[in-house]
């Protein structure tokens, strides 16, 4: 694969820049709360600026090789080395991890939700912000490793802290699934490293020596990414971590947890697991592209029993992963084109969808589905935008979700040589079953909350008149961006697809697709 | 016997005193410290901690020099005390552990009104016993340097003489291992008489590989004798009330330093004494090792009382770090298991030392031993709550902090010896590592996620030498973590196995 190392300081930069930020904001008072909060937000700003140069100075030309390169010693004992590079299937995430950063930041500058503290809390943004950017550039398997945990304690903490009645429960069942799961992987990255001969934890090189291995070999191998990967997705049947995760964390949880982290896990099927073991790739493909429509099923029929709006939000993202893993399970170019499409809409819709859920807790103090309507009633813009998302993520044609969607499950239709077409045609019909049941979920939420009168609990005169109000200046600025993000992909997939596809054309070498 | 010693001609041996400096150093240090303590009056006591800790500083000079000389192994007395990279990085180890137990020390000491001087001169004779250990290539000299760092740490244990816990913990710790010291003599003597000699290479040589039940019955006695000092379990239960009842900051020296010398004289052993009789060690370690930590995190789990489930963790700890000594005799992985226990034992000594540190901090403030005691830390002592997370989540293996370099190390040696046992071993270990968090994070919740049990939220005093040995622990449990190379590279371990004389 070529190699391009222009201006190899941004990615390091625009990695490491959010601790800079955490190591400045140690030396503010906890009480100088607007301080730490604008120190927090610029450098979000900062880092977003070098993640926007980085995509400029981009060769779009190029998309399929890494770019950016910076090799250094590390670890060199055991041949570890401080290896990064970013390509067109990390590009895409790079920049939305950065994106989300500083708009959950600024969502945050009046929604520090309780007990306060904002130091603390942007604190553990920023080193988030750090985590997820850094596994997405990461081309040595150690490096990966350690910035995909990285990201575990601040995000304990976040849902511990600042989360919900039963955040203590969710925060340490989030913690011990995805610590179990990297316990497995990191045994599985080792056994790689020994097979290949012990040589080198770089990913360029597993990828050439991983084909060489034994196909039972192999198989173990991938099992062990598999479970440290699909708890991360997370996949059926390692997902009851999500649904409390999700409905216990703050709001600004729930949005990295969702637009981000969750695709630190497919990500790591599209980058490490696919491309180094080849074969293992094709055995285990039926058995994932099985668990992924049992996903999309079970999540839906998870929503629609739900009564609580961000539970249901959860679940909806169990299935719209399952979208996600169908099209990767196919180990097509088009299967894996939709696949990182619909990462990318997903943490757009998705990250507004539990915006708007936190922004509708703060003002009726409830998410109880049957105890909120008429919606549109009492907060138009809220409500409509609302009604926006959810029609973003049943994918309506016209907006990101589709393009996520739609195409994972034509990919179905053929996979790729070697893989049962019956199985996969099969997966593909039930994968259409279930964008009926988003398409009911979605829409028989969005009825209930936003049609109709008011319950009488809310109505106007009810004491609740101070906390109903429409979206503010902070929800603005926050929200729009990803609003727009929605129509312009939806509208211009071709935007995002022509830097998806060179980069995916690599990663499927091994298939001859 | 005694006529051919009286009559053969005596030559005295060459002394290297550079490589013997650290050692002089520190026996310098330990007098001055007796005529210090006889002639201060009981006002100016307080004089003996600085001397105590310019001794181990002034220690660790020789022992860097030595390290930068770069002149290869150094041996003495016939190649029965020998100074190679191993010895050095332990000594290291060793001294700077001890320089932050002083650190730990100071103001108990002080305002405890104990005997100061004997206190030092103890805890200073103890850590000779450790820095000769990392030397001792035989087992005369390694059975004299366990009593010399034994003994002084049996009596530190019961330092606080009218507690009754402090006694129970110095009875417990000493009647246990003088038991542990009569086994391992025991397998010592049958050693002798397998191989007529008491230098470890020898013994070696004379064992081979091959395996009867006599040599078995020996090196099973040995290995034994060291699974008391390194609390493996079913080894173990003097641990937890000893480490509950002696003072804290002799707890800390016991759970880190002690055993580290208990770890560094098994590798000694296993290393160049039984080479070849790995059919007889390796079950044995795989045993130990999944009993330690499975055992050591179950009661830990338990736990309420802070200590005792640093207790607790301290032998699950132990556990992974004999991980890779159960495959260290497959071919090819000496090098790599021998590697990854000196890693978890310099990372183990900077993180645990860090808990300790704050342990005493929050004790001086709540005046409990209760984990619920930490309830509410970060709202009202965020810096010390922020350097607790950093030290559980370091015990617990969490990148990018030291302890998950440790775990990684002895992983890594696991899957490369690649045979099923290993694989099974690596599992537990995994599942070990995640059950950990079960306690470790029960400290984090406390401290960031409960109220604050008594309301009393003013701040917590920190001692100016505590917070030097919180900002050394701290420091290098992140820089463990994030640059682990700089642990290696250190003593360049790759010729290390070799610097054994195999």
């Amino acid at each position: 694969m070529e190699v391009i190392s222009n201006h190899n300081w941004a990615l390091t930069v625009g990695t490491f820049l959010p601790l800079v930020g955490v190591l400045v904001m140690l030396f503010i008072p906890k009480a100088e709360e607007v301080l730490i909060k604008s120190v927090a937000i610029a450098t979000a700003i900062a880092t977003l600026a070098v993640g926007i140069y980085t995509m400029v100075q981009f060769d779009f030309g190029n998309a399929g090789s890494m770019q950016f390169v910076a090799q250094h010693d590390w670890i060199s004992v055991i041949k570890s080395s401080y290896y990064i590079g970013i390509d067109g299937i990390s590009l895409p995430l790079y920049l939305l991890s950065m994106v989300i950063t500083v708009l959950v930041m600024i969502y945050s500058w009046d929604h520090v939700p309780s007990p306060g503290n904002p130091k603390a809390f942007f604190i553990l943004m920023l080193i988030l912000q750090t985590g997820m950017a850094g596994t997405f550039i990461a081309r040595d398997l150690i490096l990966f490793f350690v910035f995909f945990e990285l990201v575990l304690l601040p995000m304990y903490f976040m849902i511990g802290v600042w989360g919900g009645e039963n955040r203590q429960y969710a925060s340490l069942k989030f913690f011990l699934y995805t610590m179990f799961g990297s316990a497995l992987m990191l045994v599985a990255f080792l056994a790689l490293f020994f097979k290949t001969g012990a040589e080198s934890f770089s990913i360029p090189f597993l990828i050439e020596q991983g084909m060489n291995i034994s196909r039972t070999t192999q198989i173990w191998i991938f099992a062990g990414m598999f479970v440290g990967f699909a708890v991360k997705v997370p996949m059926f049947p390692f997902h009851t971590w999500l649904p409390d995760a999700h409905t216990q964390a703050p709001t600004q949880g729930s949005v990295i947890l969702a637009a981000v982290l969750l695709k630190l896990g497919t990500y790591g099927f599209v980058r490490i697991a696919i491309p180094v073991l080849p074969e293992a790739a094709k055995a285990w493909a039926p058995y994932i592209g099985g668990l992924a429509v049992i996903g999309i099923i079970y999540g839906s029929f998870g929503c629609l029993a739900q009564t609580d709006m961000k539970r249901l939000i959860a679940f909806s993202s169990v299935a719209h992963m399952g979208f996600v893993m169908l099209g990767i399970s196919t180990l097509t170019s088009f299967g894996m084109n939709a696949a990182m499409f619909g990462m990318v809409a997903h943490g757009l819709i998705t990250g507004m969808l539990f915006f708007v859920a936190g922004s509708v807790k703060e003002r009726y103090h409830t998410l109880e589905i049957k105890r909120i309507s008429g919606m549109l009633l009492q907060m138009p813009k809220l409500g409509w935008i609302l009604g926006f998302c959810a029609m973003a993520s049943l994918g309506l044609p016209g907006l990101a979700g589709f393009w996520g969607e739609f195409p994972a499950i034509l990919s179905a239709y053929q996979p790729a040589p070697g893989l049962s077409v019956n199985v996969f045609r099969t997966y593909m019909v039930i994968a259409a079953i279930g964008t009926v049941f988003a398409a009911g979920y979605l829409l028989w939420m969005f009825q209930r909350i936003a049609f109709g009168e008011p319950t009488a609990e809310f109505a106007a005169g009810h004491g609740h008149d101070e906390d109903i109000h429409d979206v503010n200046k902070f929800e603005w600025i926050a929200w729009t961006p990803l609003l727009i993000a929605i129509v312009v992909f939806g509208v211009y997939p071709q935007l995002m697809f022509k830097v998806l596809d060179p980069a995916v054309g690599v990663t499927l070498k091994a298939f001859g697709g | 016997m005694l006529s051919t010693i009286a009559t053969a001609a005596w030559s005295s041996p060459t002394i290297d005193y550079h490589a013997l400096a650290p050692e002089m150093i520190l026996g310098a240090g330990i007098v001055v410290l007796l005529l210090l303590d006889l002639f201060l009056s009981d006002s100016r006591k307080w004089l003996l901690t600085p001397v105590a800790s310019f001794t181990l500083l002034g220690a660790f000079i020789p022992v860097l020099t030595l390290a930068l000389s770069n002149s290869g192994t150094r041996q003495m007395f016939d190649g029965r005390y020998v100074i190679d990279d191993f010895s050095l990085v332990m000594k290291g180890m060793f001294l700077l552990s001890g320089y932050v137990v002083v650190l730990l020390a100071a103001d108990y000491i002080r305002e405890g009104d104990y005997y100061q001087g004997e206190f030092w001169f103890l805890m200073l004779s103890s850590l000779m016993g450790m820095v000769m250990m990392a030397s001792s290539r035989d087992l005369i000299s390694i059975f004299v340097a366990l009593e010399f760092l034994s003994i002084p740490a049996y009596m530190l244990a019961a330092w606080r003489k009218r507690d009754s816990r402090s006694n129970e913990a110095g009875i417990k710790y000493y009647l246990l291992g003088v038991f542990a010291s009569a086994i391992m003599l025991y397998g010592m003597s049958l050693l002798y008489g397998i191989s007529n000699s008491t230098k470890l290479t020898e013994i070696g040589a004379s064992l081979g590989s091959d395996v009867t039940s006599l040599r078995a019955l020996a090196v099973f006695f040995v290995v034994i004798g060291f699974a008391f000092k390194i609390s493996a379990v079913p080894f173990h239960t003097w641990a937890p009330d000893t480490y509950q009842g002696a003072p804290t900051p002799v707890t800390a020296f016991l759970s880190v330093a002690s055993k580290a010398a208990g770890f560094v004289a098994l590798v000694t052993v296993v290393y160049v004494g039984f080479p070849g009789s790995h059919a007889v060690w390796q079950p044995v370690f795989w045993i130990l090792s999944a009993a330690t930590m499975t055992l050591g995190n179950v009661m830990a789990l338990k736990q309420t009382s802070i200590i005792r489930m640093l207790a607790y963790s301290s032998i699950a700890q132990g556990g992974f770090i004999l991980m890779p000594l159960a495959v260290a005799g497959e071919t090819g992985v000496a090098e790599s298991a021998l590697r990854a226990v000196v890693t978890y034992l310099i990372v183990y000594a900077a993180t645990n030392l860090g808990v300790f540190a704050v342990v005493t901090v929050v004790a001086r403030k709540t005046r409990s031993g209760e984990i619920s005691s930490y309830g509410g830390l970060f709202s009202y002592a965020p810096g010390i709550a922020t350097l607790m997370t950093i030290f559980m989540a370091s015990l617990a293996g969490i990148p990018p902090l030291g302890g998950w370099f440790g775990k990684f190390a002895a992983f890594q040696s696991l899957v490369s010896a690649g045979t099923t046992w290993a694989y099974v071993l690596a599992i537990i270990g995994g599942v070990n590592s995640v059950v950990a968090f079960g306690y470790y994070g029960s400290i984090l919740r406390e401290m960031w996620m409960r109220p604050v049990p008594d309301g009393d939220t003013s701040p917590v005093p920190v001692k100016s030498s505590l917070a030097v040995a919180l900002g050394i622990t701290g420091i290098a449990t992140l820089l463990l973590g994030v640059l682990p190379g700089i642990v290696i590279h250190f003593g360049d371990l790759a010729g290390l196995a070799g610097a054994f004389g195999r």
